[in-house]
């Protein structure tokens, strides 16, 4: 197995690359995991257009390639590396790859991402590569003087409808509302309105993609009269969404029923030392900027997270001397009493028992390994190990014998 | 891996003898250049046993769009001037290798 990391970003997209940079520059040993070149989803198109700081002009690809280069700037380690299977319950977190090696770390970001959702509709499979395609900067110059359909009304598929007209003689959109209704945002509504290569098929879903080796026809349904018609076309693009990338997730962190993986606003998943950021966390906006954010957050939650477990390995487990630790909360009056009497106590006994104070609020994790359901509380550790526990109030005389009995 | 384009694919790819591999990718295409490097390895790996190709769908559209090629990136094999099983999108360099033993 190779030497332990701190953090291990599984994915290097916008999340993961953000990831990367926040942690490596507070010193922490990271390592990014990536399948292939860095850059996830954002890679793949040309008109990133909202990204703060850029209003035009730059790309996709080379956004992407900036971030990567700013991460690796900071010492983070870009691997060329598909994950197949993880093992994140121990303290040591092992994420296998592909290759057939073993990375180990002491906290894990998940940052998978997305993929473009199929209908699976008859055709689809069948003609991909053929004109039937999901990537509009990779195949967009196939269609130099050709006619293609897209299939979608949201953000990306206005867009990369826009990004079409480029290339191809006419760009049909396919919506599935009454007509002027789009889901896309209100100035790419307008933008495509306005483009004289854009044309529109209103009330209609695609029935099916006909051709022989080659995309040569659509059928469209219009689902207000259920008529059906053919369309010929020479390319049919799919911009209707995407599915998480968490397969190799199940029964690992907890999934929403979608498949994306749910945490809290500090990006922690159902699993300690285990946070997640990017498109493939249940969440309201997916684009470049929140997948950076995200990215961010996790980062900081990890190093707080290192931080929080060194201190206890140092402070209690570590530590030849028995140990209390008194669980408190600046909210529940009672806890505030127990430590002040617990300090006394320490007091007394000098030298031969160290106590150390952990405020719940700030640091629910420690609790909850513990077992800690009631505050205040307070656990006595020997050599690492949970010799005792009291729960609730407690008598000076209770702690004295406790702490007695430990050394004997 | 060769290099070909539209004067040189009829004598290097449909005249040639035995298997041939011809990998389209395009300079725009990010998961063409993310498979490119494997595909090399294994061009390396199977050196002799078939002969391998690349080609710049950018410039050569025409050519590609007649080997019924609109999608990348595509792997194509070609045995005695015909297409005779093909991959594309969503590849992986083990697919292409299960491929490539599977004709040989
Ligand atoms: C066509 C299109 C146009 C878009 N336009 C815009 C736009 O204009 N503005 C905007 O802000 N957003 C846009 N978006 C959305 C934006 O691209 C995403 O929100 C963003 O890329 C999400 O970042 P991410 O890091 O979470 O995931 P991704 O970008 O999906 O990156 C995840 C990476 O992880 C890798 N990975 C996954 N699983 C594994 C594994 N097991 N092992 C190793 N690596 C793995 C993937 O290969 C991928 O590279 C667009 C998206 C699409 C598809």
């Amino acid at each position: 197995m190779s030497e332990a990391y701190d953090i291990i970003v599984v994915g290097g997209g916008p999340a993961g690359l953000a990831a990367g940079i926040y942690g490596s520059r507070s010193r922490l040993k990271t390592v990014i995991l990536q399948k292939g070149r860095p850059g996830g989803q954002a890679a793949t198109t040309e008109e990133l257009e909202n990204y703060p700081g850029f209003p035009r002009g730059t790309t996709g690809p080379g956004l992407m390639e900036a971030m990567a280069k700013h991460a690796e700037s900071f010492g983070t380690e870009i691997s060329n590396e598909e994950v197949v299977e993880l093992d994140l319950d121990g303290e040591i977190k092992v994420v296998k790859t592909k290759s057939g090696k073993d990375y180990s770390s002491k906290s894990v970001i998940l940052a998978p991402g997305a993929a473009p959702r199929t209908l699976n509709i008859k055709g689809e499979q069948e003609l991909r590569g053929k004109g039937v395609s999901y990537c509009a900067t990779c195949d967009a110059d196939f269609f130099e003087e050709l006619d293609v359909v897209v299939v979608g009304n949201g953000d990306a598929a206005v867009e990369e409808a826009m990004y079409l007209t480029k290339f191809a003689e006419t760009v049909t959109i396919i919506v599935i509302h009454d007509e002027g209704i789009l889901d896309c945002n209100k100035v790419s509504a307008e933008k495509a309105f306005a483009n004289p290569k854009i044309k529109w098929v209103w009330n209609s879903v695609l029935q099916e993609i006909k051709g022989d080796g080659i995309v040569e026809s659509v059928v469209l349904k219009n689902i207000k009269t259920g008529e059906l018609s053919e369309m010929e076309t020479n390319g049919v693009f799919f911009f209707v969404g995407t599915v998480p990338k968490t397969d190799i997730l199940k029964e690992k962190v907890e999934l929403n029923e979608h498949g994306y993986i749910i945490t809290n606003d500090r990006m922690e998943t159902s699993v300690p030392g285990v946070y997640a950021a990017g498109d493939a966390r249940d969440k309201y906006l997916r684009q470049v900027i929140t997948a950076a954010s995200d990215g961010a957050i996790a980062a900081f939650a990890a190093e707080k997270y290192l931080a929080e477990e060194e201190g206890f390995k140092v402070q209690v487990l570590n530590e030849a001397k028995p140990v209390m630790v008194a669980f408190w909360a600046p909210q529940v009056e009672a806890s505030l009493a127990a430590v002040s009497q617990l300090e006394k106590i320490a007091d007394q006994l000098g030298d031969s028992v160290k106590l150390v104070k952990i405020d719940t609020y700030r640091n629910e994790r420690v609790a909850k390994r513990y077992g800690i359901e009631e505050i205040p509380s307070l656990l006595f550790f020997n050599r690492g190990k949970v010799a005792a526990k009291i729960t609730g109030t407690f008598s000076q005389q209770a702690v004295i014998d406790q702490i007695n009995s430990l050394k004997e | 891996m060769k290099e070909v384009d539209k004067k040189t694919f009829e004598d290097e790819v449909l005249k040639a003898e035995g298997l041939v591999m011809v990998d389209f990718w395009s300079p725009k295409c990010e998961p063409c250049k993310e498979l490119m490097p494997y595909v090399a390895e294994l061009a390396e790996k199977y050196d002799g046993k078939a002969k391998f190709c690349k080609l710049n769908t950018a410039g050569n559209r025409r050519l590609s769009i007649s080997q019924k090629v609109m999608g990348l990136p595509t792997i194509a094999f070609y045995k005695n001037g015909e297409k005779i099983a093909e991959l594309t999108q969503d590849i992986t360099i083990d697919d292409v290798e299960a491929k490539l033993n599977e004709l040989l």
